[in-house]
This record gives C-alpha cells, sequence and structure tokens, in this order.
C-alpha cells in the first residue's frame, strides 16, 4: 500500500548540490527513520517525498505512482513538523478536520473522523481549545491527529520530538510506537537523535552529505556498521577509535570499540590510562579515560562505580568486539 | 523606590509628557481657535489663551462653514474615495506580498526590487504623464460611456491602490510567517488561494491594521495636488479641496479652523479603531507591520 521507492533523486539548491544521487526503497507498513548530523539532507529528502521541495532530477514512486511531480496533497502523505504547524487561529477540531473542511466533506463525517483521531490521541477534551492554550505534547497529539484523518498512506514526520522535554520525548515515542503498529501505514521519520532512531524504527537509514552511508535494522547497523562514520554515529556514548600501532596489530587503519564493550581492570589489561571524569548514571557509569597515545576513551561500565578521578585504570579490549576499518570502511571478518 | 531611580522616572515621564504636548498642541490650538471670533482668535494668538478655553465661545464658525463649502459632501466624498482605495488596495497589497513570498516564480525578486525602487519616485515626478493618461482613458459607468477620466471618483482611487509601502509591508510580515504553516495548509489540500485566505490573511492582523491606517491617512490627507489636476466639479471633490472656499476674498481663520477640526474627526475615529492594533504591531515589530 504505502511503498515509497526513491530513483536517482537528485537535489541543487543553487550550484550546492545537496543530495548527489539517492536511491532508496522504503518498504510498506514500515517505520523507516533517517538519520544523520545536521545539513546532511535528510529533511530535504523528506520535503522532497512531501513534494514540499521539486527534485532536480530522478523520479519518486509512492505506491508504485510516480508523483514526482504531483501536488502534495496528491501523494497520499501527511506530514508532522517539527514545529508542529498547528493553525493558531483555529481550534483543535478545526486543525485536525482542516484537510476534510477544504475538501467539503459533509460535516457529520468531518466530525466522526475527527473523534476518532482524538480518541485514539486522548484529545477529546481539548477539541474546542486554540493551539496555544495546549501543552507541547498536546499541540504534538494535534499534528499527529491532523495527519490521521487525511488517511495517509505514508506518514513523514519531520523530527517531530525535537521542541519536546525529555521525558515527554520519550513517552510520544512510546505513543508514535504504538500508533504505527495500531494504523500500520508507512512511516518515514526524520531525526538526528540516534537514540529516537535505534528505539523506534524497524530500519534505518544513515545519511552523510546527501548519500546513504547504511541501510538495515538497527541492531545490524549497531552490530556490523558498514562504514566509520555510520559506526561512529550509532550508539551512545559514540564508539571509540584507535589508529596506529594498535590498529595496525589488527591489520587496519582504525579500530573501533564500544564504550560498553571495554573491560575495566584493575592489575592488567591492552591499554593503560588515567580517570579524567566519571558520570554517575545510576544504571550506568560514563567513564572519560586519558590515555597518552589515543586520547580520551569513553568507557561504559555497569552499575553505580564510585571512581577515584587521577587514579589508574586498566582497560581490556575483547577481540569479539573489535571493528576494523580502513579507509573508512569495514574490514568483513 | 529608590530616589534616584524615583527622580530618573520623574524626569522620563515629564520629557514623554513634552513631547506629548508639543504633538498635542497644535491640534487643542485649532479646535480651541473654532470657537473664537477671528478678531479674538488673532488676539490670543500671542499668548498661551490660544490654547484655552477663554472669552466669547461659540458654535458661530462652525455654522459658517457649513454654510460657505458643502461640507457634508466633500467629507462624504473623501470617506469614499479613501475607504474604497483602502480596502481595495489591502487586498491587491496583500495578494502581490503573498505572491512575491510564498509562490516560486522567474523573475519574482528583479519585479519585487523594480516595486520597491518606486519609493523613491515622488508623485510629483508623474503627476503629469498620469494626467495624460487618465484624460485619455475610456469608461463605462452608470451614467454612461465616456472618453475621459477627469471628473470622476475612479480618477481619485485607481491610481492609487497599488503602492509600494503597503505591499512591502505586507511582505516583511509575510515572510516572519513560519513557512510550515502554509507548507502544512498544501499538504491538508489548500489551494494557493485557500491557503491565502484561510490561513495567512486570518493571521495578519496587526498587518491589516498598520496599513489600513498608513493608507487612510495618505489618502486622506494628502488630496490637495492631484484633485487639482483632475476635478473641476464639486460634486467629486475631496475635504482638501475644500479648504479653498475658505481663502477667497476674506479669509476666515475661525471658519477655517471649524473646517479642519471637522475634517479630522473621521481620522480621529478610524484611528481610534484600530488604534490597539496599530500599536501592537509597530511595538512589537517597528516597520515589520
Amino acid at each position: 500500500m504505502g511503498q515509497v521507492l526513491l530513483k536517482s533523486v537528485r537535489k541543487s539548491f543553487g550550484s550546492a548540490e545537496v543530495i548527489p544521487d539517492l536511491s532508496l526503497a522504503i518498504p510498506d507498513g514500515s517505520f523507516t527513520v533517517l538519520v544523520g548530523p545536521s545539513g546532511c539532507g535528510k529533511s530535504t529528502i523528506l520535503r522532497m517525498i512531501a513534494g514540499l521541495e521539486d527534485v532536480s532530477s530522478g523520479t519518486i514512486k509512492i505506491n508504485d505512482r510516480d508523483v514526482t511531480y504531483r501536488e502534495p496533497s496528491q501523494r497520499g502523505i501527511a506530514m508532522v513538523f517539527q514545529s508542529y504547524a498547528l493553525y493558531p487561529h483555529m481550534t483543535v477540531a478545526e486543525n485536525i478536520g482542516f484537510g476534510m473542511i477544504l475538501a467539503k466533506r459533509p460535516k457529520a463525517e468531518i466530525n466522526k473522523r475527527v473523534g476518532e483521531a482524538a480518541a485514539i490521541l486522548r484529545l477529546e477534551h481539548l477539541l474546542d481549545r486554540k493551539p496555544k492554550q495546549l501543552s507541547g505534547g498536546q499541540r504534538q497529539r494535534v499534528a499527529i491527529g491532523r495527519a490521521i484523518t487525511r488517511d495517509p498512506q505514508v506518514f513523514l514526520f519531520d523530527e517531530p520530538l525535537s521542541n519536546l522535554d525529555a521525558s515527554l520525548r520519550g513517552q510520544m515515542r512510546v505513543e508514535l510506537a504504538e500508533l504505527h503498529s495500531k494504523i500500520g501505514a508507512t512511516m518515514i521519520y526524520v531525526t538526528h537523535d540516534q537514540v529516537e532512531a535505534m528505539t523506534m524504527a524497524d530500519q534505518i537509514v544513515v545519511l552523510n552529505n546527501g548519500r546513504i552511508e547504511q541501510q538495515g535494522m538497527p541492531m545490524e547497523l549497531y552490530i556490523a556498521p558498514k562504514t566509520r562514520f555510520v559506526a561512529g554515529f550509532i550508539g551512545a556514548p559514540s564508539m571509540n577509535f584507535f589508529e596506529g600501532s594498535i590498529a595496525s596489530q589488527h591489520d587496519c587503519d582504525a579500530l573501533g570499540v564500544r564504550p560498553e564493550h571495554i573491560g575495566l581492570r584493575d592489575d592488567d589489561g591492552d591499554l593503560t590510562g588515567r580517570i579524567r571524569h566519571a558520570e554517575q548514571l545510576g544504571s550506568d557509569t560514563i567513564i572519560y579515560v586519558h590515555h597518552d597515545d589515543y586520547g580520551q576513551i569513553t568507557v561504559r561500565a555497569e552499575g553505580n562505580r564510585v571512581l577515584d578521578i587521577g587514579s589508574t585504570v586498566h582497560l581490556t579490549l575483547p577481540a569479539e568486539h573489535l571493528h576494523r576499518f580502513r579507509n573508512g570502511f569495514r574490514i568483513q571478518d | 523606590m529608590p530616589a534616584q531611580r524615583l527622580a530618573k522616572l520623574s524626569l522620563d515621564y515629564l520629557l514623554l509628557a513634552w513631547i506629548a504636548l508639543v504633538f498635542v498642541f497644535p491640534v487643542v490650538f485649532m479646535v480651541m481657535s473654532s470657537f473664537k471670533s477671528d478678531l479674538q482668535l488673532l488676539r490670543d494668538s500671542a499668548s498661551l489663551r490660544a490654547f484655552l478655553p477663554v472669552g466669547d465661545l461659540s458654535f458661530d464658525n462652525y455654522a459658517k462653514a457649513f454654510q460657505r463649502a458643502p461640507i457634508g459632501l466633500f467629507i462624504l466624498n473623501s470617506v469614499f474615495i479613501t475607504a474604497v482605495t483602502v480596502c481595495v488596495s489591502l487586498l491587491l497589497a496583500s495578494l502581490a506580498a503573498f505572491s512575491f513570498v510564498f509562490l516560486q516564480w522567474v523573475g519574482r525578486s528583479v519585479l519585487m526590487a523594480a516595486v520597491l525602487a518606486t519609493f523613491i519616485v515622488p508623485f510629483e515626478t508623474i503627476a503629469v504623464p498620469l494626467l495624460l493618461i487618465v484624460n485619455n482613458l475610456p469608461w463605462i459607468g452608470l451614467d454612461g460611456f465616456k472618453t475621459s477620466w477627469l471628473n470622476s471618483y475612479q480618477v481619485q482611487i485607481v491610481p492609487f491602490i497599488a503602492d509600494a509601502l503597503t505591499i512591502f509591508l505586507f511582505v516583511q510580515y509575510f515572510k516572519d510567517l513560519p513557512k510550515e504553516l502554509v507548507e502544512a495548509a498544501r499538504i491538508d489540500g489548500a489551494t494557493w488561494f485557500q491557503v491565502y485566505r484561510r490561513v495567512v490573511m486570518p493571521l495578519s492582523g496587526p498587518v491589516l491594521a498598520t496599513a489600513a491606517i498608513l493608507k487612510f491617512l495618505m489618502m486622506y490627507n494628502n488630496q490637495l495636488l492631484w484633485p487639482i489636476m483632475v476635478v473641476q466639479e464639486e460634486s467629486y471633490r475631496p475635504v482638501m479641496l475644500g479648504l479653498q472656499y475658505f481663502f477667497q476674498l476674506n479669509t476666515a481663520w475661525g471658519e477655517i479652523m471649524a473646517y479642519l477640526t471637522i475634517i479630522t474627526v473621521p481620522v480621529l475615529a478610524f484611528y481610534l479603531v484600530l488604534q490597539k492594533a496599530f500599536i501592537a504591531s509597530i511595538a512589537s515589530t517597528g516597520i515589520k507591520g
């Protein structure tokens, strides 16, 4: 129903080429997250799918229908914006039903559909309010409600949670995941937050400079990142990279180890360093160790560790968790 | 409140009161003088009595002013010309600005620059060519076909509908509206005109008030040079031309002041109606509207 295909899509703004040549298949019913650093082109891709940005060349198909030059409203999509983009002069009900009001649908049908969306999102008691009378989370739900009433084949989310505080963000992540499993439509979600990507997606597309670095399931990207960029981007805290002699010993030019895979020893280890700083998160402790040759090494230790700043520690790098890279690409074992 | 802060606050208020008085004094002078005879008016003008309701006050000047000129007709003409110009101007300027800001078309930035460049062209430089044009323009109205626009309402309205300042005000305001609102409406299935009518304009109250007041003042107060050139018949004259009636034979200053007081009423009324929105928009964004 809602498969999205991008074929050889290019996008330039004047002389600046933002998307050089991109082909991407987003399966029907999937929750696909486009993730990457600021300026990598992820929002541009989403806006091209939405029809808010013209492609310079290439084709976009939704459900096997070429929509490259179709109006946004004729693509079978709905979009939720970072700023929510609620119409300030309309009530919640009018915001949710605006598309149907424009389409001159019968009033009874509009009320029914608005009511259904409001029920899904627990907005029934807020229908007569204006957006300025709502909290951030409620506004976000109204924006999602507006998308639901369009009954789209594809939902597009452009960093929808970035204006919310941390606890609300966590709650909305769960609600969005539930919404996806409830309505089963294809969802394409743009974020720069790799935690959101890992927790919500069934497919992640990592972008860098307008190109796809890697596409796959979250754990696939975590366990076997194809490039050094993906390895550094996916996972928090970021993967540690060692160059020089230790990398040469493993026949690569960069050796990667995730902070949670590094072992801490008092007596002996592969590397020895000095503790600079430790962050106690309750469940984990993030330890920043300084090594004379490799600089800062981040270690994630389970539990609440009380450590002496400045003391010496030994680090072990388990062979089964080493990622080897040459020229930025993974060396397959 | 510390004494130093109190002193500073008092000084600020004194300064503001002084500035307010400077602006109010001419109006007070006009209103007070309109109730005085010419002799008393000239005698008082050398002292502060000119601003005070003292001496022999009466409505004689108002009665005489109404006898000397058809004031009702002039006010009606001015209000009609101004109201039509303001309404059509707000509609066209907002549509033009919408096109400049939200639509993508070749040459829009060049045309926008050209429109803004007309800012620097004084009306006096185009008055004569404009006169030649309107003199030869045909018109079909309720009274049949005419070969010229002279002596009509439209000659006082049409040339002033589009102006760079009003378009500029709308452009600046529209640029500050969140683009996502327009994009959301496009995704919701709104046509460009529906975006304009149902999303952008309902959010444009402040700029509408500002543009309306500025345009109203521009039209109502500046109807002098152009009407002199294009209107000879009394039935189409605006209030400013009516002033001529009071400078013929003997100049009656009291009647002039009464006339000016009367014709100021529509301006004050219009300003008071839109004052809140006007001040809000100026205070929040300066020139942007």
